[in-house]
């Protein structure tokens, strides 16, 4: 298979993820499209690394990625619940507290 | 009689005290004076006696130095010390240690020579019968403490006075001597009967103003000698100005400061025309008039004559001496017409000061003759007036002498002190006033022989003039007071003589009054043709032409220059006799003119009053000295001050208010300007950041949304750029 064809699944990731980000009013969806376009860069490092590169660095940072991704959804998923908690609802545009 | 040694180690130090000595008491007295028991004045009176007897110890060391101290040559040594003798001098303000020798750094010292000696001495004498007498004439007075505080700083001023060695302390005591007599003739200047104020009130002012013009000449004249010599020690001076004298001869500044001096001498000496305030001074208690008249005041002026003899051009001492005679005639006459008992002792003071200044004018015999005229008249003087203080006493301030009369058998003490002084006044032999009298008038002749000046001429026919004139008035006084039937019953009936203190006084200087001009009669010597002790203790004797005793050292440039010693003696021999024939006639016809018109009524005075009325009226209206001060110095004055006042008011203030108002005009545009474009600047950047954030907080919605499609649509926009470059 030609690295083509995994750049395109990434792009098309990126856009699904990114579609979601835009169109979603739920958190929660807008946190499932972050994860998209974290995984679809992902594939990018794999993809090129496979295709590219002789060492392991494309894969590492896919490691990373993961991890990091895993670290941020604790993180948010926190944020939700007390958002949750503040304002009865999961929609980011209900928290307009520092809005004039 | 090692005692009577002059000792300048402890001498010096008692006449350190002798100013001191009242000077504590004045402080005592100002501060606790109410408190104390008799309110103090036997306080006063014991320090001052101290101070007298010290000034008599000293006076006499002073004496038996002069009789007895002959140098190796057999000529007797001047009697002339300074306290550097005795290491003390002082140092007075703004001392430059880094330039020693600045003119500036002035050293203030004590000089005790014949002169100060008797002065100090006659000081010391006439203020402790003052204060004695005062404790009798002024009890019951409400400001009894006040009056002996300020009567015992008035005698420190004049011992001060008498002791400093340099023109400029002599210059702070007469200041303070100006100030004490302002409050003395102003004593009763409030009534506390009926809360009103007095004529002592203007008197003192008057008093104060009148002698501040002549104080103002005086310090004017010496700075002059200061900005040309450096140097204020009449030591100094005096060297100073002969040597000047010598190389260049008189110049016309020195003339000129030398009037200045002068002018201090008219003012406190009350000579014509600033003799104005000495009348009005009666206002004063009469212990006071009998101070200021006869050992302060009016003493200070002829002792600063003295003092300053050497730097006065003989230009200077013409006008001195022209003055001088001119005031004694004047005032002389006008003694004549008034009836307050006072106040014709007030014009015979400005009379006997005339002879005085006219005296040290015609110089050499006659600076000695004026400055013992100085000491006898105090003595004289001082109980005249203290005798009037007595029969104003005894006949309950009664001052007018046509209400008085026949007063002999009732007041017996006083009248016999005040006929022993009238006597010595108008000049009779034995009497201490003819021996001094009797050189003025000689001196005048003798510089009109040794060829004169106009003014010598004029005091030649002024001085034994006015002689006679004072023996007239003096024994119409007594004539008046003493004899006669009494002319109101009322005063008479009251009249008792005066309390002990009193009489004490009266008598004490009474017997001084008579026997102060000769030491006595040591050779029988009536008519005084030897030498008195005055002249003896200056150091001069007959020779004229030399006063190294009252200023040693210096060679004076103004008296008897280029004469020969001897034949100035013999002028002098030849004046004396005919100054004795002239004073012993002027003096009985005054006497007998009294006698006949007051005494034995054979001449009716008011017959002459109205023979010469237009000449009786101008000089018993004083020559209307009085309305041409008002209406020349006093009302131009008035004139000025208005002129004055005008411009202040009008000029003066106009500009300082358009001025103000300039200012204030300005102040308006800068505030205008302020609030509209500094205030508008600020106000802008605020408005443009505020402006600049409302446009900006549009972009910043919270919308999630929204920021994606902005970083994407950027992202996109930015890569196309990219692609398309």
């Amino acid at each position: 298979m030609a690295l083509g064809a995994y750049v395109a699944v990434s792009a098309a990731l990126f856009a699904l993820g990114l579609v979601t980000i835009a169109a979603r009013r739920n958190i929660l969806y807008v946190l499932f499209g972050i994860e998209m376009i974290l995984n679809a860069a992902n594939i990018n490092f794999v993809a090129f690394n496979r295709f590219n590169g002789d060492g392991m660095d494309g894969r590492m940072f896919a490691i990373f990625v993961i991890i990091l991704a895993a670290a941020e959804a604790a993180v948010a998923l926190a944020i939700v619940l007390n958002v949750y908690h503040l304002f009865g609802s999961t929609k980011p545009s209900d928290a307009d507290l520092l809005r004039e | 009689m090692e005692f009577l040694h002059f000792d300048p180690a402890t001498d010096f130090k008692l006449l350190l005290a002798v100013p001191l000595i009242p000077l504590t008491g004045y402080l005592i007295q100002i501060f606790f004076g109410r408190k104390l028991p008799r309110k103090g004045d036997w306080l006063l009176t014991t320090g001052m006696f101290v101070t007298m007897m010290i000034t008599l110890l000293l006076f006499a060391k002073a004496l038996y130095h002069a009789y007895t101290g002959h140098g190796d040559d057999g000529h007797a040594t001047p009697f002339w010390h300074h306290s550097s003798e005795a290491g003390m001098t002082w140092s007075w303000l703004f001392q430059d240690s880094e330039a020693p020798n600045s003119p500036l750094n002035l050293t203030v010292g004590i000089l005790y020579d014949g002169l100060g000696a008797s002065m100090l001495a006659v000081v010391g004498v006439v203020s402790f019968f003052v204060h004695l007498f005062s404790m009798g004439y002024m009890k019951g007075d409400h400001r009894y403490h006040i009056f002996f505080a300020n009567i015992s700083l008035f005698t420190v001023a004049m011992l001060g006075l008498v002791l400093s060695d340099n023109i400029l302390f002599l210059f702070v005591f007469w200041e303070v001597m100006g100030l004490m007599s302002y409050l003395l003739i102003g004593h009763f200047s409030h009534d506390p009967k009926s809360h009103r104020i007095t004529q002592a009130a203007a008197a003192c002012k008057k008093a104060f103003l009148t002698t501040r013009i002549g104080d103002c000449c005086l310090f004017i004249g010496f700075m002059m000698f200061y900005l040309h010599y450096q140097t204020f020690s009449f030591d100094g001076l005096w060297q100073a100005t002969t040597q000047d004298v010598m190389v260049n001869g008189w110049q016309s500044w020195q003339t000129t400061a030398g009037l200045f001096l002068f002018g201090g001498t008219v003012g406190k000496s009350a000579q014509f025309p600033l003799h104005i305030w000495l009348p009005d001074a009666m206002e004063g208690p009469t212990p006071v008039s009998a101070m200021i008249h006869a050992a302060t005041m009016v003493a200070a002026g002829v002792f600063l004559l003295g003092r300053l003899y050497p730097v006065l051009s003989p230009d200077v001492l013409t006008v001195i001496t022209g003055v001088g005679a001119l005031t004694a005639i004047f005032a002389a006459t006008i003694g004549m017409t008034v009836f307050d008992i006072k106040g014709v002792l007030a014009y015979s003071t400005i009379s006997q000061l005339g002879f005085m200044v006219a005296g040290i004018g015609t110089g050499g015999l006659g600076l000695i003759a004026g400055l013992f005229h100085m000491v006898t008249h105090a003595f004289f003087k001082a109980c005249l007036f203290l005798s009037a203080g007595s029969v104003i006493h005894g006949c309950h301030h009664e001052q007018d002498m046509r209400k008085m009369g026949g007063l002999r058998k009732k007041m017996p003490v006083t009248f016999m002190c005040m006929l022993v002084c009238t006597l010595a006044i108008s000049g009779i032999p034995l009497f201490s006033g003819f021996y001094s009298k009797d050189k003025i008038v000689q001196s005048t002749i003798m510089t009109n022989e040794l060829g004169g000046t106009w003014a010598s001429s004029f005091a030649g026919i002024a001085l034994p003039l006015a002689a006679s004139i004072t023996a007239f008035y003096m024994f119409r006084l007594i004539f008046m007071t003493f004899f006669g039937q009494p002319r109101d019953k009322h005063v008479n009936d009251h009249a008792h003589e005066s309390p002990l203190p009193m009489t004490i006084a009266l008598t004490c200087l009474a017997i001084l009054g008579m026997f102060a001009g000769q030491f006595w009669l040591s050779n029988l010597d009536i008519m005084g043709s030897h030498p008195t002790w005055f002249e003896t203790l200056l150091g001069v004797s007959h020779d004229y032409t030399n006063l190294s005793g009252l200023y040693p050292g210096v060679e004076l440039q103004n008296t008897y220059v280029g004469l020969d010693a001897a034949k100035v003696e013999a002028v002098s021999h030849h004046a004396h006799s005919s100054a004795v024939v002239l004073s012993l006639s002027v003096a009985s016809l005054g006497i007998i003119l009294a006698m006949l018109m007051y005494l034995f009524k054979r001449l009716d005075p008011a017959k002459f009053t109205e023979t010469f009325a237009p000449i009786y009226r101008t000089v018993l209206n004083k020559y209307y000295i009085d309305e041409f001060a008002n209406k020349t110095v006093i009302r131009g004055s008035m004139v000025l001050s208005a002129v004055l006042k005008w411009f202040d008011g009008f000029i003066v203030d106009g500009i300082v208010l358009s001025v103000g108002r300039i200012n204030k005009a300005l102040g308006f545009f800068a505030a205008w300007f302020d609030k509209t474009f500094i205030d508008g600047l600020v106000n802008l950047v605020g408005a443009v950041s505020n402006g600049l954030g409302a446009a900006l907080r549009l972009l910043q919605t919270g919308r999630i949304q929204q920021y994606v499609s902005f970083a994407v649509g950027g992202g996109l926009l930015t890569a196309a750029w990219l692609i398309l470059s």
